[in-house]
């Protein structure tokens, strides 16, 4: 196009305007943030500048009359499987900028996926399964240090006891989490969601490492505080306001690197909260600089459990890399009561591209060592896992519960629910969906109370289908399918990763 | 009794709701159509209309007042206030066109019809099975059609 640099012209999608529907009406203009839609006054019509386009389809969901469709540009490079256009683009950009590349969202990289490699069992003849809209299900999950065995004792009458004194637990209904996404990065209005969604389905969602806004400290009984190397918003009544602390060590969608939350998205809420001057840029370093050993990270953990009196499970979240189950074991050594283990497919609000889609490993592989590894040390009572990083289905919550995980996290579904497209420009700032911005014209496309019916919805959802799953296995309870690998098959994986897993082939 | 209440907290401006009201007024019931040639051919216009200063912004319709000065003000009877319904109705063949509704109104809610000597009002979608087009059509729960 004329007056563009050449390679703007190589844009990733096409807006498709029917002109037949297309009445000119200007939503499409109102929605986009990225101004790909605009009014032509010559003309007197609404036209787009594909380049512009970033393919996050919030046009083509309000246009009232299905004029249009967001499509890949089908003008391709020459088929080449060394340099595939995503590196020709990278280049041509870094070549124009001069700078590291950014990425919002999960890694789109083509890894395997091993969730669609595991199949789930069910009970034929031998074992009956179990309707569970007929009989109790239990999908109650506690999280934290379980006693290696408890004692009894009966008083005068023969009345039993318990005589062990348990760690703090954290209660869930259902075992999966709303996972780490800092007041910030998505803005106000979907904390509150997700803060009354977990309230309402009797599961906990984790503050993410920018503080909790003081308006939501009631939703406490449903809150993980998170401290992380910025330590933004942490103080006394912070770590006292919710029934889990985690710490945060690594994140799966970039290992080993820490944050940076622009100056563009601290507005006043945010700027109270986090407790950093409007305006300025948020930075989390990449270490926490206060632990350079297992010994530090034991100090910070009880000096977390001191402050919040011990009633509280301590959590430490790590990204999941080569020796994560090496890594888990200390850890848990040091005293946390739960490890969240971070894959690397998941989300992020921004991250180098290089980092996100080259380190760490799936949560699979990951899960499934650290749980045999504490299982081999006789220390997996003392900590409960979390999965973290892709979990897109019901299913992927069963096998990965069957793989050893307590609960998992849900983050970038979590976002789904409420409209995300994964259009990855999260680090923008602009987000169509009014996700990931604390723009006020923008943020306010998510109406907290949509959004936290929506969420509650997906948490029943999921649970019921969990609950199908189980009653197909002939089990009645979540507790009798964590770590239960009989209950997983492998399909066309090699040996190598059966081991891994701890799985049998299909058919054996 | 129920009203649509606009929450300007929430309102996107994205103006679906000013489609969805001259797509209920229209002839057509077609918004393509409606939009496209009943605008031209007959004035066909929303009874709402979206406001925007800065980054607020907030759909404004009749609020169908408990005492309305629009009625009030009328001098020929063309609008009344239904003591049934509560509704403020608008009456278009005892319309003179004087616009004294549109002065007396403080919140704006009464328009000139573009070509005829008429006014616009919303009339709350009366006869319209789902309720309120507008409420139907915000993609945002910004308007809310209900009791108070």
């Amino acid at each position: 196009m004329l007056f563009q640099p050449v390679n703007k012209n190589y844009h990733e999608f096409c807006i498709d305007r029917d002109p037949d529907l297309c009445i000119s009406c200007k939503v499409c203009v109102r929605q986009c943030s990225y101004q790909a839609h605009f009014f032509d006054e010559a003309r007197q019509k609404v036209v787009h500048d594909n380049t512009k386009c970033i393919g996050c389809h919030r046009c083509e969901a309000l246009c009232p009359t299905a004029a249009l469709n967001i499509r890949n540009k089908p003008s391709d490079f020459r088929t080449n499987k060394l340099w595939r256009p995503v590196f020709l683009q990278n280049i041509y950009k870094q070549a124009d900028t001069g700078g590291v590349l950014l990425a919002g969202m999960g890694s789109p990289v083509d890894i395997p996926v091993y969730w669609d490699r595991m199949l789930l069992d069910a009970s034929q003849v031998t074992n009956p399964s179990i309707d569970p809209l007929r009989e109790p299900m239990e999908l109650k999950t506690f999280l934290g240090a379980k006693p290696r065995k408890i004692s009894v004792e009966n008083d005068k009458n023969g009345k039993p006891s318990l005589k062990t004194k348990l760690s703090p637990q954290i209660e869930l209904e259902v075992p999966i989490m709303f996972a780490a996404m800092s007041f910030g990065a998505i803005n106000f209005n979907l904390h509150q969601a997700m803060a009354r969604a977990a309230t309402e389905t009797g599961v906990v969602y984790n503050t993410g490492e920018g503080g909790l806004h003081k308006s939501l400290y009631k939703y406490g009984r449903n809150t993980i505080v998170q401290v992380a190397s910025g330590r933004f918003g942490v103080h006394l009544d912070y770590l006292k306001a919710g029934v889990g602390i985690e710490i945060k060590v690594g994140q799966g969608a970039k290992p080993g690197i820490g944050g940076h939350l622009p100056g563009e998205k601290i507005n006043d809420k945010v700027s109270e909260t986090r407790m950093v001057p409007i305006g300025s840029d948020a930075i989390s370093p990449a270490p926490h600089h206060d632990i350079y050993s297992i010994e530090d990270l034991l100090q910070l953990i009880f000096a977390l459990k001191e402050a919040s009196e011990y009633k509280v499970p301590v959590a430490v979240k790590i990204a999941a890399v080569h020796n994560v189950a090496a890594i888990a074991s200390g850890i848990v050594r040091a005293g946390a009561d739960i490890v969240t283990i971070d894959g690397m497919r998941g989300g992020t609000g921004a991250a180098p591209a290089m980092i996100r889609d080259n380190v760490g490993i799936p949560i699979e592989l990951a899960l499934a060592q650290v749980d045999q590894r504490l299982r081999d040390e006789g220390i997996r009572n003392q900590a409960s896992i979390v999965a973290a990083g892709g979990i897109r289905c019901s299913a992927d919550v069963v096998k990965a519960i069957a793989l050893g995980a307590d609960a998992v996290y849900i983050g970038t579904a979590t976002l789904i629910a409420v409209g995300c497209t994964i259009c990855g420009r999260c680090y923008t700032g602009k987000c169509p969906w009014g996700i990931a911005t604390n723009d006020p014209k923008l943020s306010k496309r998510q109406n907290p109370d949509i959004a936290a019916k929506k969420l509650t919805n997906l948490i029943h959802a999921w649970g019921h289908e969990i609950e199908e799953m189980l009653g197909g296995m002939g089990l009645n309870s979540i507790e009798s399918l964590r770590g239960n690998r009989d209950k997983l098959r492998g399909v066309g994986l090699s040996d190598t990763e059966l081991d891994i897993l701890g799985i049998k082939h299909a058919g054996r | 009794m129920k009203r649509v209440y606009p929450d300007k907290e929430y309102c996107i401006g994205c103006h679906l709701c000013e489609l969805a009201c001259i797509t209920a007024h229209s002839a057509s019931k077609d918004l393509i159509i409606a939009y496209r040639d009943e605008r031209a051919a007959s004035g066909l216009s929303p009874c709402k209309r979206v406001f925007e200063k800065g980054d607020t912004c907030v759909a404004i319709s009749c609020r169908h007042c408990d005492e309305p000065s629009c009625v009030a003000a009328c001098i020929s009877g063309g609008l009344h206030k239904d003591p049934e319904t509560g509704r403020t109705v608008y009456d278009r063949d005892k319309c003179v066109g004087c616009w004294s509704c549109l002065m007396a109104c403080p919140y704006g809610a009464i328009r000139r019809h573009p070509i005829e000597n008429k006014i616009v009002k919303c009339d709350l979608c009366e006869g319209r099975a789902e309720g309120p087009a507008c409420v139907q059509a915000c993609p945002n729960a910004a308007l809310k059609y209900e009791e108070r």
